[in-house]
């Protein structure tokens, strides 16, 4: 499995069509498109991945890369609100435990919407209602899916705002969003999203909005809950920082595609795609002395309308020279196997690709 | 002022010349060319700076209550430094930033620029201020008027200031961008045809232009996805280096401001808490609040994964503004407070070269009011989220220093830092000229001192 340079349609790693999923959660090929006046926007563009239950997968990348879209589509929200004038167009398979998501009934999807899966939001004041109590949105999550009666609902209502650390959870759990401090509404919307104890969790940015010392607070909180729940989490967001802290497995994204996908230790200590590379270089870090200077990478992020032919970091890539035959502005690079359960594509061989980051990135970080 | 600075530029010799001999070197003739403080003398100086915000309700508008946004601080920027200003939200580092570049009216306090007192100076007093002290903003999409060329917005402070660069001010506006690293051809084009980081990159152009000493950047990297903030850093970091420019970069990323900064000032509820050296403030850190904010910055490292004991957390939220923890504004929060960060407020000391610090019970250090041993209620709660190992560690640290102060006091005479805080501090209660608010303050959050800090703000709200 690991040797595998597949040229085929699939992207990402190798797996067959049949559908037998062996994984809690098998993304396969998955495409997202929104057709605009511009063109069509390939947010996402094939990407494969999977996660087993109590595991947590982060998905990095910078702003457009495609990793909330991705989380949209498995949550079968791309076609909701800000797109919804024209129909987005989604391909590929999304196996949730066993039941394929894209084909499936969508009633049957918002059956497991809430209950089975569930997201917690970047921006937690936009994402809660403002006319309703905390408690009246969390009771009404509860509700849809379990048949209670509201006192029941309300108590349990309760015991989460309890649980995600909210002080005197029985006041506060009539309060308005408004008189939320930002740390607490994400706290709220964490016990929200936990009320029905969901199975997948995907937490897009949950904390990006907060200060550091509360996001010290949300991690800890999402970590103990996830031990405590046994649920599978997906963790996006921009920061390495966060992901290190988190995640099991990491996929970095570039363009509307994974460009490496591996176990946390390997991505940041053996990375093997020039892009994962400049992400590393270009983040000033707290536990290492001084850097004398940061290692950006040049240009800009690609528009997803133009994407990029062959390779779509080679326009920023330091080494796109490197392959011959000017294969990297041609030739899409595939993912493939650069090590245990670590994949990268890239048109550079595995030996350069040592060579390149043990010689000249690693020291200079 | 113009004519002042005009002088000073004739007298000292330019100290980038070779860096600024471009077309508009030595053009725009007056004031601003030159740099008159010599590297290390101090450009700004801000004295006992406070902003409130007065709350008005009711028929007649009747002031209610203020935020106190900045609430006294001092510090001074030295030319040819970088002061970073680090803080969680709300605890005034950009009132404060706009209080400088005088955006905002201050409440009292000085600001002196260049040993020029400039708090109450008017619109045009400030006008050939403007000249020296610029400003980079956060938002890139919001401090660029979509319906003007970028050739418009970068010339633009020519125009204001009747500054005309030699060569016209069109060459000059496609220099400075050729300088900061955009295609001077695009001068024609408008601020949507740009990404977020050619945008910043206008924005700096602009606050460049008329070749300030000054630079008050606002957040200038956070809006910026992490491989452009990499460039903008960068290009920070070169045009210092050739312009001579003074930087006071505010923003809320530790690692950001450590990589920029030569000092750094650590802001809590519109107070500076500590304010040193950068090596001095992320080796040993002695506010608790210093210790517990870099604590909380998510080290990319996967195999500290699991390091969690090293990590401080705090409790609830930051208090309101409206109503501040009396004595010690931390003393909320803090896991070693005592009965004396309640009542008596700790002034910001010089406790070891080049570290300020306001805290009675500092880390890496020795205790200021060693009497006072019995911890609040609070912060005893707060202790149960600090590790064994941080706490045993910094009474350890604690302990050598003192020590260490102790031989060393044998040796001298003894240095007496009591009686110098006691004055301080009452210099500063005298300065607030609220005590009777602050006691009613006091007794409020003695109350809601514990976990409660956050739901506090949203009643007061």
């Amino acid at each position: 499995m690991t040797e595998l340079s597949k040229t085929g349609a699939a992207v990402g790693e190798p797996t067959s069509s049949s559908p037998a999923p062996s994984s809690f959660l098998e993304v396969r090929d998955l495409k997202v498109h929104f057709p605009t006046d511009d063109g069509l926007v390939k947010s996402v563009d094939g990407l494969s991945f999977q996660l087993e239950k109590g595991k947590t997968l982060g998905i990095v990348g910078e702003s457009g890369s495609g990793k909330s879209v991705t989380s949209l589509g498995i949550m079968g929200l791309h076609t909701a609100g800000q797109y919804g004038k024209r129909k987005a167009q989604i391909s590929g398979e999304i196996w949730l435990n066993g039941t394929e998501l894209l084909s499936a009934d969508p009633d049957h999807v918002r059956k497991l919407r809430g209950r089975e899966m569930a997201m917690i939001f970047q921006d937690p004041l936009s994402a809660l209602h403002p006319y309703y109590t905390i408690g009246a949105q969390i009771v009404e999550a509860y509700r849809i899916h379990h048949d209670v009666d509201k006192k029941t609902a309300k108590r349990r209502a309760v015991e989460m705002l309890d649980r995600v650390g909210i002080p005197q959870p029985d006041k506060r759990v009539d309060s308005y969003p408004h008189e939320f401090s930002g740390g607490m509404r994400q706290r709220a919307m964490i016990a929200m999203s936990l009320v029905n104890n969901p199975e997948l969790l995907i937490a897009d940015e949950p904390t990006t909005a907060l200060d550091v010392t509360v996001q010290a607070q949300i991690l800890d909180l999402i970590r103990d809950l996830q031990k405590e729940f046994g649920s599978a989490v997906i963790i996006i967001t921009h920061d390495l920082g966060v992901v290190a802290e988190l995640a099991d497995d990491i996929l970095v994204m570039y363009g509307g595609r994974c460009v490496e996908r591996g176990p946390a230790e390997k991505v940041f200590y053996e990375p093997r795609h020039p892009y994962t590379w400049g992400l590393l270089g270009s983040m000033p870090r707290l536990d290492r002395d001084q850097q004398e200077r940061l290692i950006p990478v040049k240009g800009s992020p690609p528009s997803l309308i133009n994407i990029p032919s062959g390779c779509a970091f080679n326009p920023r890539c330091p080494y796109a020279d490197v392959p011959k035959d000017n294969l990297t502005r041609t030739v899409r690079p595939e993912l493939t196997g650069v090590g245990d359960k670590h994949w990268a594509a890239c048109h550079m061989s595995q030996e350069q690709r040592e060579r390149i980051w043990t010689e000249e990135i690693a020291p200079k970080l | 002022m113009s004519e002042n600075a005009e002088d000073k530029a004739g007298s000292i010799p330019a100290q980038s010349d070779g860096a600024e001999a471009g077309p508009a070197g030595e053009t725009s003739g007056t004031a601003t060319l030159t740099k008159d403080a010599a590297p290390g003398e101090i450009l700004l100086k801000v004295t006992g700076l406070q902003k409130h915000f007065p709350i008005k309700k009711g028929l007649f508008q009747r002031q209610v209550g203020a935020v106190r946004a900045v609430d006294g601080i001092d510090f001074e920027v030295r030319s040819g430094e970088t002061l970073g200003v680090v803080g969680e939200s709300g605890c005034g580092k950009s009132t404060m930033g706009r209080l400088i570049t005088r955006l905002l009216e201050p409440t009292a306090g000085a600001i002196e620029f260049e040993g020029k007192d400039i708090t109450h100076l008017g619109v045009s007093g400030m006008r050939p201020m403007r000249r020296d002290v610029q400003m980079i903003f956060q938002d890139p999409y919001s401090s660029l008027n979509p319906r003007h060329t970028i050739g418009t917005i970068v010339g633009a402070p020519f125009r204001l200031q009747g500054v005309e660069p030699e060569g016209g001010v069109k060459k000059e506006v496609q220099r400075l961008l050729s300088v900061v690293g955009l295609n001077p051809e695009h001068y024609n084009r408008y601020p949507h045809e740009f990404s977020g980081g050619q945008r910043q990159r206008i924005g700096i152009a602009r606050a460049l232009a008329l070749k300030p000493k000054l630079v008050v950047a606002d957040e200038p990297v956070s809006a910026l996805d992490v491989s452009i903030q990499a460039q903008v850093v960068n290009l920070m970091d070169d045009l210092q280096e050739e312009l001579g420019l003074t930087y006071v970069i505010i923003a809320h990323d530790l690692s950001v401001v450590r990589h920029v900064s030569d000092r750094i000032a650590v802001m809590y509820l519109g107070k500076i808490v500590e304010l040193a050296d950068r090596e001095s403030l992320y080796k040993a850190p002695m506010h608790p609040y210093t210790k517990a904010l870099m604590s909380a910055v998510p080290i990319p490292d996967p195999a500290r994964k699991n390091a969690k004991s090293e990590r401080i957390l705090l409790k609830g939220d930051v208090p309101s503004p409206i109503s501040p923890p009396s004595g010690c504004r931390f003393h909320t929060r803090c896991w070693k407070a005592t009965e004396i960060c309640r009542t008596t407020e700790p002034a910001l000391l010089e406790l070891r070269p080049g570290q300020r610090v306001a805290c009675h019970h500092p880390e890496n250090f020795e205790d200021q009011a060693p009497q006072d041993t019995v911890l609040l209620t609070a912060a005893k709660e707060a202790a149960e989220l600090v590790a064994d190992e941080v706490l045993a560690e910094s009474a350890e640290t604690s302990a050598a220093v003192a020590a260490e102060l102790a031989e060393e006091a044998a040796a001298e005479e003894p240095a007496s830092e009591e009686p110098a805080s006691e004055e301080t501090a009452s210099e500063e209660v005298a300065a607030s000229e609220e005590t009777p608010s602050e006691e009613a303050a006091s007794a409020e959050t003695a109350e809601a001192s514990a976990p409660e800090s956050g739901s506090q703000e949203s009643t007061d709200k």
